[in-house]
C-alpha cells in the first residue's frame, strides 16, 4: 500500500494513447469514418500537453524545481552585473560577519546556561544589611550552617577565592585556589575525571588535608602523571593529598579574571585552626556563597524560607543582629550574578551591530530597487508571457536570498579567519565560562540572519517590481518603469539609514569623548618608568610555622628586599606595598575586597556610630612609596625610620579622607582605629593630595595609607622606578626575591603604564567597537545617498538639459540637486537625533565627563552627517553639471 | 476546447470529478475512457468531462490509494489501464456521497425558500 512507485511519463503517455484509441473505436462503432472519429476523439480529450503538464506537476516537488530554476537564473543575472553582486555580497559579508561575531559572544555569555548539570537550579547567596544600606556583606560560619539547615537548599557552600604558593616544583608558583565547603562538588554535580571529590558530610575542623586539582595543573605541573592520586602538594608550607583531578574545561563559576582559571580546590567547614574554633556570628568573613535549590522549591519559595530564617535569627540573637542594621538573606540565579554586569553592554553591542546590518540591508534594497527599475521591462515581458505574480516575487526573492546567503557564507569565512584576532580584543571583564566560538547555535544564527535579511531587503523591490503595469512598461520605449512610489521608498530607506547612522555616531561620539577624557585625566601620580613585580608570603595553617608572623619579622624581610632592589642596574627608587597599593589594578580587585581594601574604621573624636560604619580604602606601603609614585605631600610627613613596629601605629591619609571626616580641621595628630574589637589606635601623621589610584572616574575616594613596617600583609607588590627593561629587570628581581626566600613565587610583572592603560580596557573595547560600527554605518549610508542621488540626477537629465539650454546658471542646478539631498538628510538627522537622545541614555552609565545628551557632541555628529551627505552628492552633482543640453534633449522622453 | 452542444453542459464543481470517478468504479474495474463515457451517459449527457482532465484526477486518487491501477486488455482487445476501487476508496465514496447529499439538499432548501419569498 505504501509502495511509492513513481509512474513514468511514458506510462502516462501510453495510457492517453490507449484512451484515444478506445474512443476512436467507440466512435467508429457509432458509424463515423476513421479520420472523423480521430478528430472527434482528440477534440474530446482536450490538450494532451496540458494533461502531461498536470501529471508532471502532480508527481514532482514543484517548488524545488522552481527554486533550482530561479537560483540558476539568478546566478546568470548576477554574473551579468558583477559590480552590483560584489557590492551587495561585500556589504552582507561585513554585516553578517560582524553581527555573528557579536552574537557568538552573546551566545557564550548570556544565552548558554552555565556549564554545570541543571545549572538553572544554582543560586548565589548574599547577606544584606538593609538598615545601613550595605549589600553583599559576606556571611559568618554560623550563618552558613543556618542556611544549610534552612531547608531551602540541597547544598550551600561559601566560596572564597584566594591565591597560594605552590612549592615543590621546578620553581615556586602562585596558584589560584578556591576554598569551599565539602559539599561544593555535590552542589555543582560535577564528577572528577580521576579520583574523587570531597565528602559532603565531612564536618571536621580546620582545612581538610586534601585537594582537588584542575586538569590544567595536572598537565602543567605533573605532566599528566596517571599516578597523580598518590601524590601530595605543598601549599603555603602545608601538605595536602591530591584526591581528584577535575575534567578538562571545568572551572569555578567566577566573574572576574581572579575567579577563573582556578587550579586548586580546598575544603573546610570554616572553623578550627587556622580559623577560630567557635567563629562569632557577626564575623562575616566568608565573602560569598553558592547553593543549589532544594528539590521542588522555586526561587520565590526558597526566598520565602530564607526570609523566615532571617526573621527568626534576628529574634533569637538580637545582639548580633541589631534592629537598626537589619539582616536579610538574598538569593539570585547564579548566572545573573556572574553575567549580570555584562548583560547590558553586550545587548547594546548586539543592537549596535544589528543596526549596521540593517543599514546594509537598506543599501542593498536600494540597489535592488534601482535594478528593478532597469529590469522593469524584462519583468513586464515575463508577466505578459504568463508568469504569475507570486512566481515573479519568488524569483526576485531567490535572487536576493542568494546574495545574502553568499554574504553570510563570506561573513562566516571572514569570522573563522579572524576569530583568534577578534577574541584578543574581548576584555577580561567578560566572564567566559563557555568558550566563545563558531558552534551550531552561532552557525544557525548566521544562516537565519542571512535568510531573514535576504528576504527582508528583497521583499520591497520584489513587490515594487510587480506593481508595475506590464502594458505601460512595454509600451514605454526606454524600458524604464520608474514609478513615483518607488522613488518614495528609496527616499524612505535613505532617511532611515541616516537616522540609524545618527544614533550610532552619537553613541560613538560620546564614548570617544569619554575615552579621551579618561586618557587625559590628571592622575595625581606619575605612571611613567615604574615596573611592578608581585610576590606573596605564605600563610600557613599553623601560625607558628609562619616565618613572617610579626611585623618585625616581615619588616626585616621588606628591608632586605628593598636593599637588593636598589642594587639592580637602572633602579633609581624602590618601594613595596600590598596589592591594594597598585594604582588602578583591576586584576586583584575582588581579592582586595576580601582580604585588604575597604575596611571599617571608628574615629577617636567622635562617638562610635550606631548606623553605618565608616568605610575607607586602605593599603600598606613602605615609606618610599609616596615619593616613588609622585604623590604630593600636603601636610605633616610621610613614614620614616622612626616608625618602628614598636612605636605607635601611624597613617597617612589622602585629602578626600581629611575633608570627609575632619572638614575644616587639621587632621595631623587625629586618631582612628579599626572597628574590630581590640584594634589599636592609629595616629595620622600626614596628608597627601588626592590621586586617581582607585578609579579613573572618581578622584576623591577616602584612602588611608598604613606603614608596611608596622603590619603583616602577605601579598606584596614591589615598585621599581628607573629606566628599566621590563622583562630583564623582572627576572633580576625574581632572582633577588628567591635569593632571600627560595619558596616565594614571583609573578605578575607589569609596568604601571600598562596597568593604568588596561584599566581602560572595557571602555576602550566599547569605544572601539561602537566607533567601528558607526563608521561602517556612516560609510554605508553615504554610499546609499550617493546611489539615490545618482539615480535622481539620471532621471532629471532631460529637465536639467532644458534648464541649461534656457540659461540656468550652474549654481542654480547644484542647489536644486543638493536641496533634495539636504531634505532627506535633515529629516533623517532629525529622526535620528530624537532616537539618539533616547538611546544614549542607555550608555550614560559608562560615560565620563560628558552627559548623555552633550550638546557639543551632538552638534559635531549632526554637522558631520550633513557634511558627509553633501559630500556623497559630489559625483552626482558633477554629472549634472556636465549634462550637455544638445544630447539631453535628443534623448527619448 | 470541449465541443459545444446545443444545450451547454454543466461545468464540474471542484472536487466533484473525484466523487464521480469513485462512484463509477463501484460497478467494477474500468479504464479511463470507460469512466469518462460512463459519467457522460449516466448524467444524461448533462455533465461533460474533458477527457484530458480525467487523468490528473485519476493520478491523484491513485496516489491517495483510493483506487488501484493495472494494465489489462479491453473487450475489443486493446491494451488499457484498468482502475479498481480500493476499500479505502469505498469508505471515501460513502462519506463523500453523504456530504454531497447534505450539501445539495441544503442548497436546494435555500434556493427554494428564496423562490417562495419572491
Amino acid at each position: 500500500m505504501f509502495r511509492r512507485r513513481r509512474r513514468t511519463l511514458e506510462d502516462f503517455d501510453a495510457e492517453i494513447a490507449a484512451h484515444v484509441q478506445l474512443e476512436i473505436d467507440r466512435l467508429c462503432e457509432e458509424g463515423l469514418g476513421p479520420e472523423e472519429a480521430r478528430t472527434a476523439a482528440l477534440r474530446a480529450f482536450g490538450s494532451p500537453t496540458r494533461a502531461e503538464e498536470r501529471f508532471y506537476e502532480s508527481s514532482h516537488v514543484l517548488w524545488w524545481d522552481h527554486l533550482c530554476q530561479d537560483a540558476r537564473y539568478a546566478l546568470r543575472t548576477l554574473k551579468k552585473s558583477p559590480g552590483f553582486a560584489v557590492t551587495a555580497i561585500a556589504t552582507m559579508t561585513i554585516g553578517i560577519g560582524a553581527t555573528t561575531a557579536v552574537f557568538s559572544l552573546v551566545d557564550a555569555t548570556l544565552l548558554r546556561p552555565l556549564p554545570y548539570p541543571d545549572a538553572d537550579r544554582l543560586v548565589s547567596v548574599a547577606v544584606d544589611l538593609p538598615g545601613v544600606e550595605a549589600r553583599d556583606v559576606g556571611m559568618s560560619q554560623p550563618e552558613w550552617r543556618d542556611l544549610q539547615r534552612s531547608g531551602a537548599f540541597e547544598f550551600v557552600s561559601p566560596v572564597w577565592f584566594d591565591e597560594n604558593n605552590l612549592t615543590g616544583g621546578a620553581r615556586p608558583e602562585r596558584v589560584r585556589i578556591v576554598i569551599v565547603a565539602p559539599g561544593y562538588f555535590a552542589l555543582l554535580r560535577v564528577k572528577p575525571q580521576l579520583g574523587r571529590t570531597f565528602d559532603p558530610r565531612d564536618y571536621s575542623p580546620g582545612i581538610l588535608p586534601e585537594v582537588v586539582i584542575s586538569d590544567r595543573l595536572w598537565r602543567r605541573g605533573f605532566g599528566g602523571d596517571p599516578r597523580i592520586l598518590e601524590k601530595s602538594i605543598r601549599m603555603d608550607t602545608d601538605v595536602y593529598r591530591i584526591v581528584g583531578v577535575m575534567p578538562q574545561g571545568f572551572d569555578a563559576p567566577g566573574r572576574k579574571l581572579e575567579e577563573r582559571n582556578i587550579d586548586i580546590w580546598a575544603a573546610t567547614s570554616f572553623y578550627g585552626m587556622p580559623m577560630r574554633d567557635q567563629p562569632p556570628r557577626a564575623g562575616r568573613n566568608l565573602p560569598t556563597a553558592i547553593a543549589r535549590l532544594a528539590p521542588g522549591l522555586t526561587l520565590a519559595s526558597a526566598q520565602q524560607r530564607l526570609d523566615a530564617l532571617a526573621a527568626e535569627l534576628r529574634r533569637r540573637f538580637p545582639a548580633d543582629y541589631p534592629p537598626q542594621s537589619g539582616f536579610a538573606v538574598r538569593i539570585v540565579p547564579l548566572k545573573d550574578r556572574i553575567v549580570g554586569d555584562v548583560r547590558r553592554p553586550l545587548v547594546l553591542l548586539l543592537s549596535a551591530v544589528g543596526l549596521v546590518l540593517l543599514i546594509g540591508c537598506a543599501n542593498i534594497a536600494n540597489l535592488l530597487l534601482a535594478r528593478g527599475t532597469m529590469r522593469a521591462r524584462e519583468l513586464a515581458m515575463r508577466r505578459a508571457l504568463g508568469a504569475s505574480q507570486g512566481r515573479l516575487i519568488r524569483q526576485l526573492l531567490t535572487e536576493s536570498a542568494l546574495l545574502s546567503v553568499a554574504g553570510g557564507a563570506g561573513g562566516l569565512l571572514l569570522l573563522s579567519l579572524t576569530k583568534g584576532l577578534l577574541l584578543r580584543f574581548v576584555p577580561d571583564t567578560l566572564p567566559q565560562l563557555n568558550p566563545a566560538g563558531l558552534d551550531w547555535t552561532v552557525l544557525a544564527f548566521a544562516v537565519a540572519a542571512s535568510i531573514v535579511t535576504g528576504v527582508g531587503f528583497g521583499i520591497f523591490p520584489a513587490v515594487h517590481a510587480n506593481r508595475v503595469d506590464a502594458a505601460q512598461v512595454i509600451k514605454q520605449s526606454d524600458g524604464r518603469g520608474a514609478s513615483a512610489r518607488q522613488a518614495g521608498t528609496r527616499r524612505l530607506l535613505i532617511v532611515a539609514e541616516i537616522a540609524i547612522s545618527m544614533v550610532l555616531l552619537a553613541g560613538a561620539g560620546l564614548l570617544v569623548r569619554t575615552f579621551r577624557d579618561l586618557v587625559h585625566v590628571d592622575l595625581g601620580f606619575d605612571r611613567e618608568n615604574v615596573l611592578i613585580i608581585r610576590t606573596r608570603l605564605p600563610a600557613p595553617n599553623d601560625p607558628k610555622a609562619d616565618r613572617y608572623r610579626t611585623a618585625a619579622q616581615e619588616s626585616q624581610f621588606l628591608r632586605e628586599l628593598l636593599r637588593r632592589a636598589h642594587t639592580l642596574p637602572g633602579v633609581e627608587q624602590a618601594a613595596i606595598g600590598d596589592t591594594a597599593s597598585i594604582p588602578l589594578d583591576q586584576t586583584a580587585h575582588d581579592l582586595k575586597v576580601i582580604s585588604e581594601g575597604s575596611y571599617f574604621i571608628a574615629l577617636e573624636d567622635r562617638p562610635e556610630t550606631t548606623t553605618a560604619p565608616l568605610a575607607v580604602e586602605r593599603t600598606d606601603v613602605t615609606p618610599e612609596y609616596f615619593r616613588l609614585l609622585g604623590l604630593r605631600l600636603l601636610r605633616g610627613r610621610v613614614f620614616n625610620d622612626t616608625d618602628r613596629d614598636t612605636a605607635p601605629l601611624v597613617a597617612v591619609v589622602n585629602d578626600a579622607f581629611a575633608r570627609k571626616y575632619w572638614p575644616g580641621e587639621d587632621p595631623i595628630g587625629k586618631r582612628f582605629r579599626r572597628t574590630r574589637s581590640g584594634s589599636p589606635w592609629i595616629v595620622v601623621i600626614g596628608t597627601i593630595a588626592d590621586a586617581r589610584t582607585e578609579s579613573l572616574e572618581n578622584g576623591s575616594v577616602p584612602k588611608v595609607y598604613l606603614n608596611f613596617h608596622q603590619s603583616t600583609g602577605n601579598r606584596l607588590a614591589i615598585f621599581l622606578r628607573g629606566q628599566l627593561d621590563g622583562a630583564a629587570a623582572a627576572e633580576r628581581m625574581r632572582v633577588e626575591v628567591q635569593h632571600v626566600d627560595p619558596t616565594l613565587p614571583v609573578f605578575g610583572a607589569r609596568t604601571l603604564d600598562e596597568t593604568v592603560s588596561s584599566s581602560l580596557d572595557a571602555v576602550r573595547f566599547s569605544m572601539a567597537t561602537v566607533s567601528l560600527f558607526a563608521l561602517t554605518a556612516v560609510a554605508l549610508a553615504a554610499i546609499g545617498i550617493y546611489g539615490v542621488m545618482a539615480y535622481v540626477v539620471g532621471g532629471r537629465t532631460r529637465e536639467i538639459g532644458i534648464r541649461v539650454a534656457l540659461g540656468a546658471r550652474s549654481a542654480v542646478i547644484v542647489v536644486s540637486i543638493l536641496r533634495e539631498a539636504l531634505q532627506l538628510t535633515i529629516i533623517g538627522t532629525a529622526i535620528g537625533l530624537a532616537c539618539a537622545l533616547l538611546a544614549t541614555r542607555l550608555i550614560a552609565g559608562v560615560l565620563y565627563g560628558v552627559s548623555s545628551t552633550d550638546p557639543a557632541t551632538f552638534a559635531v555628529v549632526v554637522s558631520a552627517l550633513i557634511g558627509l551627505a553633501m559630500l556623497a552628492c559630489a559625483i552626482p552633482v558633477r554629472r549634472a553639471l556636465r549634462i550637455d543640453p544638445t544630447i539631453a534633449l535628443r534623448q527619448e522622453g | 476546447m470541449p465541443t459545444r452542444k446545443p444545450r451547454e453542459p454543466l461545468d464540474l464543481l471542484q472536487g466533484t470529478l473525484d466523487l464521480l470517478i469513485l462512484r463509477t468504479l463501484i460497478f467494477g474495474p474500468e479504464h479511463g475512457q470507460g469512466i469518462a463515457r460512463a459519467i457522460q451517459l449516466t448524467s444524461g449527457d448533462e455533465l461533460l468531462v474533458e477527457h484530458g482532465a480525467l487523468y490528473p484526477a485519476l493520478q491523484r486518487l491513485e496516489r491517495r490509494a483510493w483506487i488501484a491501477a493495472e494494465w489489462g486488455t479491453s473487450k475489443n482487445n486493446r491494451k488499457a489501464r484498468y482502475y479498481t476501487l480500493t476499500p479505502a476508496g469505498r469508505r471515501q465514496l460513502l462519506s463523500e456521497t453523504g456530504k454531497w447529499n447534505r450539501l445539495a439538499s441544503a442548497i436546494g432548501r435555500v434556493l427554494n425558500t428564496a423562490k417562495a419569498q419572491e
